[in-house]
């Protein structure tokens, strides 16, 4: 059943960039234009909230003046907010003393207070928490196997069953970095949820939006009419598919080759990159070494290339009758075009 | 944090109060990044300074026994902001490992893209992050006196740049509403489309691969650069301009501002943008392929030039333990005892190094970071090389070795001349950067802007070169290679912010050691093994004050400045103290008076 809430007519935007990240989401979201930061911010889309933003990479204030925010969110002085998380989270638990990753100064202790203990005190109060990007989502590669951290995602961390304020779940915008027009997109969505003018993001089983992780990067590539006709690239710089040189596309879900990475440009598959599977939970360990050609996709790869070259030889053929102009364009006194004239 | 985090200083066992103040975190940055100072508001200058970061993520610890092939899509997540140069520096690190060379047409799409990369971060820094530092808002906040001033002052180079006065200029810094800083975010975005046409994605690559890139080299591939690429060329004839009469006013308005970050000239280039069809990724050729660069490797130290060698600047690499929260590796011996070409490799070498992680309470008597310190020996002392945020550091090392001459870009052994060709709105514009007298927070931003002029530059003649590839039919960007089963191997490049080497020794066909040191350590590293403060403590130590706020409403704005001017790049927060007497009282940094919208 649909989440509805009354429409909020202002809202706090908490960003808390200091997860075991390298903030790369945080300068994605600056490269968004559908929309941009300044639309968000300057209150360009009729209806939505006027949003403050709380954000360590733009804010004009330093230090503990940033910090404010945060602390007064744990008091409960600045619902209703969203609360962001760039940054995969560590287990403090491991370990006798210090910290991996911490944000701001306890003004108590004057101890630094940690990435966990920010979460353990603002997501009870969050209206919605957005994990930004793999790290966050899943723990990414910082979580990576042999990693030192015990580094976790924040479902990990708060729970899968976890819900905030608002009746959301963790709402997991993956992709490393997350894809700027992803997130934006996800942030438009929530803002429309908190105007009381859409419901929630629907999400699927894994916490990502629904519209945006549906399809694979296959399903969405450009260059999949290659597979279907089995020709496959050997070399990086082809132009040609790229499952046998490691392209994990045809089993990843993505949008980024439909997308672009931005307005249109760039992406992955779709311009000589393999899909290295970076928004999926199981990244990076069950995707590596990247460079080699998927275990899964010899069979497949095989199966199809019969098929494929038949394929393509008929379309070849087709491709050289369309490749030529029909006989009637041409100079002379003498009209061939099969034209009947009444009179001239 | 408590009064007694810090160590006692003599200053203040003399009876000299200082007050504490505490940033942390710094914001406008990237990453984490903690400096706690002392200041004498008597005297008006910072006493004492310490800078921490509060990140660890293990990178050469979970690297170990992986496929070496994956170290630059891994290594790449290491920074979200210029993560394409750890791609780069691994893919060339690689290539020397694999004894693979990129062909001429996958070096002019890697250096295209890379420049690209430049224009992109040097411009959002600048125009949206420390530009914000010298906007209308913060200096009337924090120098109301210089506001008056500049509202009043002319601006010398109006013609170019279109603003009449300094205040002109500062109003468009204003965040997200100033023209300059909302014209700054959109040119980032072209920018970055500029980048993802040759590296598929900002900011972790797609398309890079040791052997060269995946790109088509295709006419539109260039043409769609080049038509933004000039774009951004009317942008720069405007913004260098605008930027030298901000930053000339700062010296005439505030007399002295000269010392405001300054430290010792000791600045550190490792050269970028190989040179296509010159570089075999040998390290046996690598003092002559790093002289081809299209920016100069080189030390400099006290204004001279010590060697642009890269051979010898890899020999002298170090990495000091300091006050981080690592345990030493020394017991566990050497990895690599020669270089390829026999030269002895010390056990502080990054090719020996090695992380083990000890965390512990953050404690200024020991230790407080989670950074090491990297110096460099030049035989008889390590010194504290900075990067100076990058582009002074490139500049000068370019300068003086006079080796660069492209047309578009030219080094003439003490200035740097970038000629612009004349576009859809502006007629040709010849730049000239020169040596400046100081190492300093407004050279280091000024040094900034023109750096995305040289970017544009590189690029216009990398653009001419793919066209002429292009012509010959020499389209192909990628080489095969295979991975030994023993190696070591080293890449060298410039990431935005300054120096970045990788250096990976392979065993048995994996990663036995991979030691990725990017500029942040350089100039963010806490006090080394022998008391050395590493450069930004070095820097906000002395910073003079200039700011008309008393403690009671103190923003730090000089410090600040002297900061950001290095481009932090980490997790970080700046603490300091402010005095007179001899207690120690503890001040936050003052509320905001309002928040952005």
């Amino acid at each position: 059943m649909a989440i509805k809430i009354p429409p909020i007519p202002e809202i706090n935007l908490l960003w808390l960039n200091a997860g075991l990240s390298c903030d790369g989401d945080s300068v994605s979201l600056t490269n968004a234009t559908l929309p941009s930061v300044e639309e968000i911010v300057l209150g360009s889309i009729p209806g939505l909230p006027k949003v403050n933003v709380y954000w360590p990479l733009v804010a004009y204030e330093v230090g503990d003046e940033f910090l404010q925010a945060f602390f007064k969110a744990e008091r409960g002085e600045m619902e209703p907010f969203v609360l962001v998380v760039e940054g995969s989270i560590p287990n403090e638990k491991i370990k006798k003393e210090g910290y991996w990753t911490s944000f701001g100064n306890d003004p108590g202790t004057g101890e630094p207070i940690t990435v966990n203990d920010w979460l353990d005190r603002l997501s009870p109060k969050a209206l919605a928490i957005i994990a930004a990007g793999t790290c966050a989502t899943y723990g990414g590669i910082h979580a990576m196997y042999g990693n030192p951290t015990g580094a976790m995602g924040v479902p990990d961390y708060l729970g899968w069953n976890w819900k905030s304020k608002a009746g959301l779940p963790v709402i997991c915008v993956p992709g490393c970095p997350v894809q700027p027009d992803n997130m934006a997109e996800t942030l438009l969505h929530l803002l429309l949820f908190a105007a009381g003018k859409a419901g929630p993001p629907p999400l699927d089983e894994m916490l990502r939006p629904k519209w945006l992780f549906d399809a694979t990067v296959h399903e969405g590539c450009d260059r999949a009419g290659y597979y279907e006709e089995g020709n496959f690239a050997k070399e990086y710089g082809s132009q040609k598919c790229l499952v046998k040189i490691g392209c994990w596309g045809p089993v990843v879900k993505c949008n980024v080759p439909k997308r672009g990475w931005m307005d249109g440009i760039g992406g992955c598959p779709n311009v000589g990159g393999i899909c290295m599977a970076c928004t999926m939970p199981g990244f990076p360990d069950k995707y590596m070494p990247f460079m080699d050609e998927p275990p899964g996709s010899t069979l497949s790869t095989t199966l199809v290339t019969g098929y494929g070259r038949f394929i393509r030889t008929l379309r070849s053929s087709t491709i050289h009758t369309g490749d030529k102009e029909p006989k009637w364009r041409h100079k002379g006194e003498q009209l061939t075009t099969g034209y009947i004239p009444e009179a001239y | 944090m408590s009064v007694r985090d810090f160590p006692a200083t003599e200053e203040e066992r003399g009876g000299r109060q200082l007050i504490e103040m505490a940033w942390d975190p710094i914001t406008r940055i990237v990453g984490n990044l903690g400096i706690y100072t002392k200041i004498d508001f008597k005297q008006k200058q910072v006493a004492e300074c310490y800078s921490t970061s509060s990140i660890f993520r293990g990178y050469s610890v979970f690297m170990r026994g992986k496929d070496p092939r994956d170290a630059h899509f891994i290594t790449s997540r290491i920074c979200g902001i210029c993560g394409d140069n750890h791609a780069s520096c691994s893919v060339y690190c690689q290539n020397m490992a694999y004894g693979v060379e990129t062909p001429p047409m996958g070096e002019v799409i890697m250096n295209l893209g890379e420049s690209a990369e430049y224009m992109f971060d040097h411009n959002i820094f600048q125009e949206n992050l420390v530009g914000v530092d010298f906007c209308e808002k913060m200096v009337r906040e924090t120098n109301p006196g210089v506001w008056e001033k500049a509202k009043n002052t002319a601006a010398p180079r109006a013609e170019q740049h279109g603003y009449r006065t300094i205040g002109e200029i500062m109003t468009a810094l204003n965040p997200f509403d100033g023209e300059i800083y909302k014209l700054g975010l959109q040119y980032s975005r072209m920018t970055r489309e500029m980048f993802c046409l040759m590296e598929g994605r900002h900011v972790h690559p797609s398309t890079l691969y040791p052997g060269g890139p995946g790109t088509n080299a295709n006419p539109q591939t260039f043409t769609d650069y080049l038509v933004r690429l000039m774009r951004y060329v009317e942008w720069m004839k405007r913004c260098v301009p605008l930027h030298d009469d901000l930053f000339d006013f700062f010296y005439d308005a505030l007399p002295g501002y000269e010392h405001v970050g300054e430290r010792r000239v000791l600045l550190g280039c490792w050269g970028a943008l190989n040179h296509e069809g010159e570089c075999d990724f040998q390290y046996r050729h690598m003092t002559t392929w790093g002289r081809k660069m299209y920016v100069t490797p080189g030390i400099v130290v006290d204004g001279k030039l010590v060697t642009n060698d890269l051979v010898q600047i890899n020999l002298g690499l170090r990495i000091l333990l300091g006050h981080s929260y690592y345990k030493d590796w020394e017991e566990q011996g050497k990895l690599v005892d020669r270089d390829p070409i026999g030269n002895p490799v010390d056990i502080r070498h990054p090719w020996n190094a090695r992380q083990i992680p000890a965390p512990q309470k953050r404690n200024f008597d020991g230790n407080y970071s989670w950074v090491m310190s990297p110096r460099w020996f030049d035989g008889q002392n390590y010194l504290a090389l900075d990067t100076g945020g990058g582009p002074i550091a490139r500049l000068w090392s370019t300068a003086l070795s006079g080796l660069v001459d492209v047309g578009y870009v030219k080094a003439t052994g003490n200035s740097v001349v970038i000629t612009l060709p004349k576009g859809a709105t502006l007629p040709e514009m010849q730049l000239e950067w020169k040596i400046p007298k100081w190492s300093n927070a407004i050279e280091r931003d000024r040094a900034r802007t023109y750096f995305q002029a040289y970017a544009a530059g590189i690029a216009l003649y990398s653009i001419d070169k793919s066209l002429e590839l292009l012509a010959k039919g020499e389209t192909k960007t990628w080489e095969s290679f295979k991975v030994p089963k023993e190696a070591i191997s080293v890449g060298f490049t410039e990431a935005v912010r300054g120096v970045l080497s990788h250096h990976m020794v392979i065993r048995d066909g994996k990663i036995e050691n991979y030691q990725p040191w990017p500029p942040t350590p350089w100039n963010a590293n806490p006090r080394d093994s022998f008391g050395t403060p590493g450069p930004y403590e070095d820097a906000v130590q002395n910073t003079p004050i200039f700011e008309e706020n008393g403690p009671e409403n103190f923003k730090g704005i000089d410090i600040m400045r002297a900061v950001r001017s290095f481009d932090p790049c980490l997790p970080c927060g700046v603490h300091m103290y402010v005095g007179g007497g001899r207690t120690i009282e503890r001040i936050h940094t003052p509320f905001a008076a309002e928040v952005v919208p």
